[in-house]
Parts: structure tokens; C-alpha cells; sequence
């Protein structure tokens, strides 16, 4: 026991507190632990926990886009239909949460391998444009059969996940964990366990060069396809029993750029990014809402930032960070604190070549 | 039926083509994926109004101004927005959402969400074969095809054409062969974007001027874009017509299916380029085949 508790100390200090990218996140979902446990503000709860939703569907759009190379402008599409199967099933048939949440990431799967015909034919932005249509084409079926989908006005009367808001907050951030860990694992290269990050990312670099080394790179695609559908439709049920109306106004247009917006803002390519971009954006427009600033000064507000943040940092904010604090050692690929001298794995010196 | 068809398609073919056109130039010579293009088309709208409503400009004074500042105002984004992360195609399509959401929401801070009206250059109507045909409809057509017309002549015949037909092909040797490559795309996306303001002044009096308009038409025009093939201004054309026509037909046979609108044209998109994943006219390299 004793010496089980000594190997996790020595891992905790040597692998944890050694990259300063570690201790943020570690630091991070403390601090989102200690809300819960500080305050009961039902306001500044409901903001966090649409914060975490949207923060797994931000995600979700990374593993597609940042890893594979798929522009996907119809994100919202699988969110959408995870919320509508969900809503469906929980008023028609009275299925409780715990079912329909499965259910509706596994409607948003299938419609995902539906998108995935055309898009495995096509790329770059024909893929883009193409994906751009789907959530259209649905908000046009919704709107004809208005009497089953309630129309423009949505589906309303879902039951709510649990009875305490509380009870809620932390069964989102359990979510929401165990997400960012499944996502980033699957699209890690490092990954011991789950090998597909470095073939996403051969795929992403050259797929020609991929496919010539033997990687069935149709397979990938699609599975990248589909485990991004199935985050997002968690993300789209979780927020149908969240919100506990369901319209047409999660399909819409601007709703697939907001992916596109945190995703960037934050920085493509890594799990964190869009979760960082969420987390920034998100609260940031609605605390604006709070100092009396109305929708449209929000919105004018958060362009701006955007504009801002992709003229002076054009691969996002966390690689622009994280690039300021941590250096990767050039021979044995493990990172380190920009303050090093030399690397703390197989002491390389680190700053080799670079002016001081 | 068939012939209000066929006037109402040509209107609204036209008017996507014009946005098709200037869309697929910004893309096939500047290398911008301009999601923002109709953001342009309805600014246009909104300083016509501004001037002939607000400052009493006359209509047709105002109609130019706006066509005038409209392309200027391309030029500036182009200049401080656009080039400055011209290596990173994301960006380029966040900068320009970012930019249309921004303008869509000044518009709405000034004018707020109420639908507002211009009045038609000419009014009254001609009866042709029958059925009655307002001027602003046949002038709306005729507009256009002498603007695409205008296009064709000067992408074909003139120098400015050629050096923009030249930088489309390949920029680097254009850059070698003594074009000033930079200033070509700028003068390409003022062109781009005064294309976009000639079919919005000729919709306008038509349809209603909100701060919304840039939606739906920026889906027809992306839907057109890609089944002509993108980069190819011709295929663009043809596109935007077909996808006018379909919409037009099926809004007069069902009108209840007047919400499918936008479907109708990206399920006639998708399933062309299921069968021809470059798009009608466009070109598509052996390496980039899958």
C-alpha cells in the first residue's frame, strides 16, 4: 500500500506539477469542484453548467476538425438531432434521462455516418459546404411537420435531469470530465491505450501518404466522424433536459459557427483549446448580459474580441500560451517548463539555438 | 404559372448568380472563402436606404454611392483583415463570419429587427403572353444579365482581366511574370463585393431590407458556388440559376413547402456532388481524388 501511495506522490510530482499546462487544468477542475461546494446561486450554476455542455459539443468539433482536417460547418446538426430524439422520446414515450441521453448521442451517431456518405467522397471545403447543408434541410422537415416537432416553437415539457440544481452542476461536470478524458485520449498521438490519434493525425498531415502505408484511411475517417456525432449528441441531450425546451434554434447556422468560433478562438488541435474558448467566451457575453449590456452589444463585443484574437493569434489562445510557457525537448519529445535548461527526462539542454 | 415561373426563377437565378459570381472570384483569385460575402449585399441595401429615406438622395444617385461604397468598403476589410492572415484558410472563415455577425448586429443596434421597404426604380407594369409583369422585375433581369455580361467582358477582354485570369492559375509565376499580385486581389475583392451591391440594390425594392437578409441568400449562394464547381465563375452562373429555378418551381407547385426553400438547394447540391464530387464545371486534380 505503502509503496503504491509512494509511486502516485513521485508520478503526481514528476508528471503533474512539472508542466505548468497540467497544473492549470488540474487547478481548473478544482476550482469548478469548489464553486459547487462554495456558492448555491442558482444563476452563476445554470451559466457553468450551459458552459460545460457547450464546452463537450466545442470539443466534439475539435476531434473532427482539429485532428482529421474535416471542416464541419453543420455541427449543430448532430447536436440538434440528439436533442430532438431526445425530446421526442421523453415526452411520447416518458423514457427517463438516463435512457434518452444514450438514445439521443445514438440518434447523433447515426445521422452522422448518414453525413458521412457524401463527406468521405469530398474534401476541404466542398466537405465544408456540404456539411453546412444538412442542419438546414432538418430545420426545413421540422418546420413542415410542425404538429409532431412543435414547429418554430419547439418541443417543451422534457423532464429535468435530477430535482437539485446542485445534484445537476456536478453530474454535468462528471459528464464533462470523463468527455474531455475519452476525447483526448482518442486524439492524443502520445496515447499508450487508444493508438487512433496518430493515425488521425498521418490522415490529417498527408492522406495520400497515409493510405500508401496501409492505413485503411475510410475507416478512420468515419470513426473520427462518428465519435465526434456521439460527443455532440451527448452534449445536445444534456441540453435538452438542461434547457427543457427544444427548437429550432439549435440547428441554426450561427449555432455550427459558434463551434467554429470557441474552436478557434481557443485553438485547434487540442482538446483543451475549445474547452479554453468556451470557458472564456461563454461567461464573458453572459456576465456582459448581467452589467445591463444588451444582446446586441454582447454580440458586438464578442466579434470584436474574435477579429482581435485571430489577427494577433492566428493559431488561438492556448497554443499561443502554451507556447510561452512550455518547450517540448527536441529529443526525447517530453515537455517542459520554458524555465528549464535542460530537459527533465533525458537532460538535452533546451534552448539550443535560440537567442536569449 | 409557367411563365411567372420562369420570370420569378430568372429574377432570383440572377441575383444569386451576381453573388455566386463575386464569391467565386474572392475564392478562385484571392484565395478567400468569404463566408461574409453577402454581409456586403446587405449593407448596400441598408445605405440605400439610409440615403434615399434618411439623407433624401435621390434613388438612382444613391443606388451608385452605395454600389461605390460597398466595394470600398470590401477593399478596406480586405486590407486590414483578410491579407494580414492570409496563410491560415480558418481564420479567413472566422474573420469573415466574425465580420458579417458584427455587421448584421450593428445594423440591428441602429435600425432594430423591423422590416423596411425602398421603393422601386420604375413603377407600374407590362402585360407580356398574358400575365402582368412589374418594370422592377424586368429591369431586375435585365440589370443583371448586363452585369454578368460586363463581368464576362471583363474577365475575357481586357488586361486587368487577364492578369486576374493569370493570378487565378497560378500566383507564384503571375508574381514572376510582373503582376502586382496584392493590389490584383484587392481590386478583385472590390469587384467581388460591387457585384454583391448591384444584386442587392436590384432585390431590394423587391424583397424587404433587414438586418437578417444576409442568411439565407449566403446558403443559395455557397450551395451554388459549390455545384458549379468553386473557382469556376461560369459554373458558379449555371448554379445559382438551376438552384433559382428549383426553388421557384417549388414554391409555386407547394406553397406550403416554402420553409424547404433552403433544403431544396442543398439537396440538389449534395446530390450532385455525390455523383460528380467536384461540382458541374469544376476541375479536380488526379492527387486529390479519393
Amino acid at each position: 500500500m505503502n509503496r503504491y501511495m509512494f509511486w502516485l506522490i513521485e508520478w503526481f510530482y514528476g508528471e503533474v506539477l512539472a508542466i505548468p499546462g497540467r497544473v492549470i487544468a488540474l487547478a481548473f477542475f478544482i476550482l469548478l469542484f469548489l464553486v459547487g461546494v462554495v456558492t448555491k446561486n442558482p444563476y452563476l450554476l445554470d451559466t457553468l453548467i450551459i458552459t460545460f455542455i457547450f464546452s463537450i459539443y466545442a470539443a466534439s468539433w475539435d476531434v473532427l476538425a482539429g485532428f482529421t482536417g474535416q471542416i464541419n460547418l453543420g455541427h449543430a446538426f448532430f447536436f440538434g438531432v440528439a436533442a430532438y430524439v431526445d425530446a421526442l422520446l421523453n415526452i411520447h414515450l416518458g423514457l427517463p434521462p438516463l435512457v434518452t441521453i444514450p438514445l439521443g448521442s445514438i440518434g447523433a451517431v447515426l445521422v452522422g455516418l448518414i453525413m458521412a456518405l457524401p463527406a468521405l467522397r469530398l474534401r476541404g471545403v466542398y466537405l465544408s459546404l456540404v456539411t453546412l447543408g444538412f442542419p438546414i434541410i432538418l430545420t426545413g422537415i421540422i418546420l413542415v411537420f410542425a404538429e409532431f416537432t412543435g414547429g418554430e416553437f419547439g418541443l417543451s415539457g422534457i423532464s429535468s435531469l435530477s430535482s437539485s440544481k446542485l445534484f445537476d452542476y456536478y453530474i454535468m461536470l462528471a459528464v464533462m470530465l470523463v468527455s474531455f478524458l475519452i476525447m483526448f485520449k482518442f486524439t492524443s498521438v502520445e496515447s499508450k491505450i487508444i493508438r487512433v490519434g496518430v493515425i488521425l493525425r498521418a490522415i490529417f498531415e498527408d492522406e495520400i501518404t497515409a493510405r500508401s502505408s496501409g492505413i485503411n484511411t475510410t475507416r478512420y475517417k468515419v470513426l473520427s466522424f462518428a465519435v465526434s456525432a456521439a460527443f455532440a449528441g451527448i452534449a445536445g441531450s444534456l441540453y435538452a433536459h438542461t434547457i427543457r425546451i427544444v427548437g429550432p434554434s439549435t440547428l441554426e447556422l450561427l449555432f455550427s459557427f459558434q463551434a467554429l468560433i470557441w474552436t478557434i478562438f481557443g485553438g485547434m488541435g487540442t482538446i483543451y483549446g475549445p474547452v479554453a474558448g468556451v470557458f472564456i467566451l461563454y461567461p464573458l457575453t453572459e456576465f456582459l448580459g448581467v452589467y445591463g449590456a444588451t444582446e446586441n452589444f454582447r454580440i458586438i463585443v464578442l466579434t470584436l474580441t474574435m477579429i482581435v484574437i485571430v489577427l494577433f493569434m492566428p493559431e488561438g489562445l492556448t497554443i499561443w500560451v502554451r507556447d510561452k510557457i512550455e518547450i517540448k525537448c527536441s529529443r526525447c519529445k517530453v515537455g517542459n517548463i520554458i524555465t528549464r535548461e535542460c530537459c527533465r527526462v533525458c537532460c538535452a539542454p533546451l534552448h539550443l539555438g535560440k537567442r536569449k | 404559372m409557367l411563365e411567372m415561373i420562369i420570370i420569378n426563377g430568372l429574377v432570383l437565378g440572377g441575383i444569386y448568380a451576381l453573388l455566386a459570381v463575386g464569391f467565386s472570384l474572392a475564392f478562385g483569385v484571392a484565395r478567400i472563402l468569404n463566408m461574409g460575402h453577402t454581409a456586403f449585399y446587405m449593407i448596400t441595401a441598408f445605405i440605400v436606404y439610409i440615403a434615399h429615406r434618411w439623407l433624401t438622395v435621390p434613388l438612382l444617385p444613391a443606388v451608385c454611392f452605395s454600389i461605390l461604397i460597398t466595394g470600398i468598403l470590401g477593399m478596406g476589410c480586405y486590407q486590414l483583415l483578410f491579407d494580414r492572415v492570409k496563410e491560415h484558410e480558418t481564420a479567413i472563415v472566422i474573420i469573415s463570419i466574425a465580420l458579417a455577425m458584427l455587421f448584421q448586429e450593428i445594423l440591428l443596434l441602429i435600425f432594430g429587427g423591423h422590416h423596411r421597404g425602398i421603393p422601386p426604380f420604375l413603377s407600374g407594369f407590362a402585360t407580356i403572353a398574358g400575365i402582368n409583369i412589374t418594370y422592377q422585375h424586368l429591369l431586375t433581369i435585365g440589370v443583371t444579365f448586363f452585369t454578368l455580361g460586363g463581368v464576362w467582358l471583363l474577365l475575357a477582354k481586357t488586361k486587368l482581366g487577364l492578369s486576374i485570369r493569370a493570378i487565378s492559375q497560378d500566383r507564384e509565376i503571375a508574381n514572376l511574370m510582373g503582376l502586382d499580385v496584392a493590389r490584383i486581389c484587392k481590386i478583385t475583392i472590390g469587384i467581388s463585393t460591387c457585384l454583391a451591391g448591384v444584386a442587392s440594390v436590384m432585390i431590394a425594392p423587391i424583397f424587404m431590407v433587414h438586418p437578417l437578409m444576409w442568411v439565407s441568400p449566403l446558403i443559395i449562394t455557397l450551395a451554388a458556388v459549390v455545384l458549379g464547381g468553386l473557382g469556376s465563375i461560369k459554373g458558379g452562373a449555371i448554379g445559382a440559376f438551376i438552384l433559382g429555378f428549383a426553388e421557384t418551381t417549388v414554391v409555386f407547385i407547394i406553397p406550403a413547402a416554402s420553409f424547404l426553400r433552403g433544403a431544396i438547394s442543398i439537396s440538389v447540391m449534395i446530390l450532385v456532388l455525390l455523383f460528380r464530387p467536384q461540382g458541374l464545371f469544376g476541375i479536380i486534380f488526379e492527387e486529390e481524388l479519393l
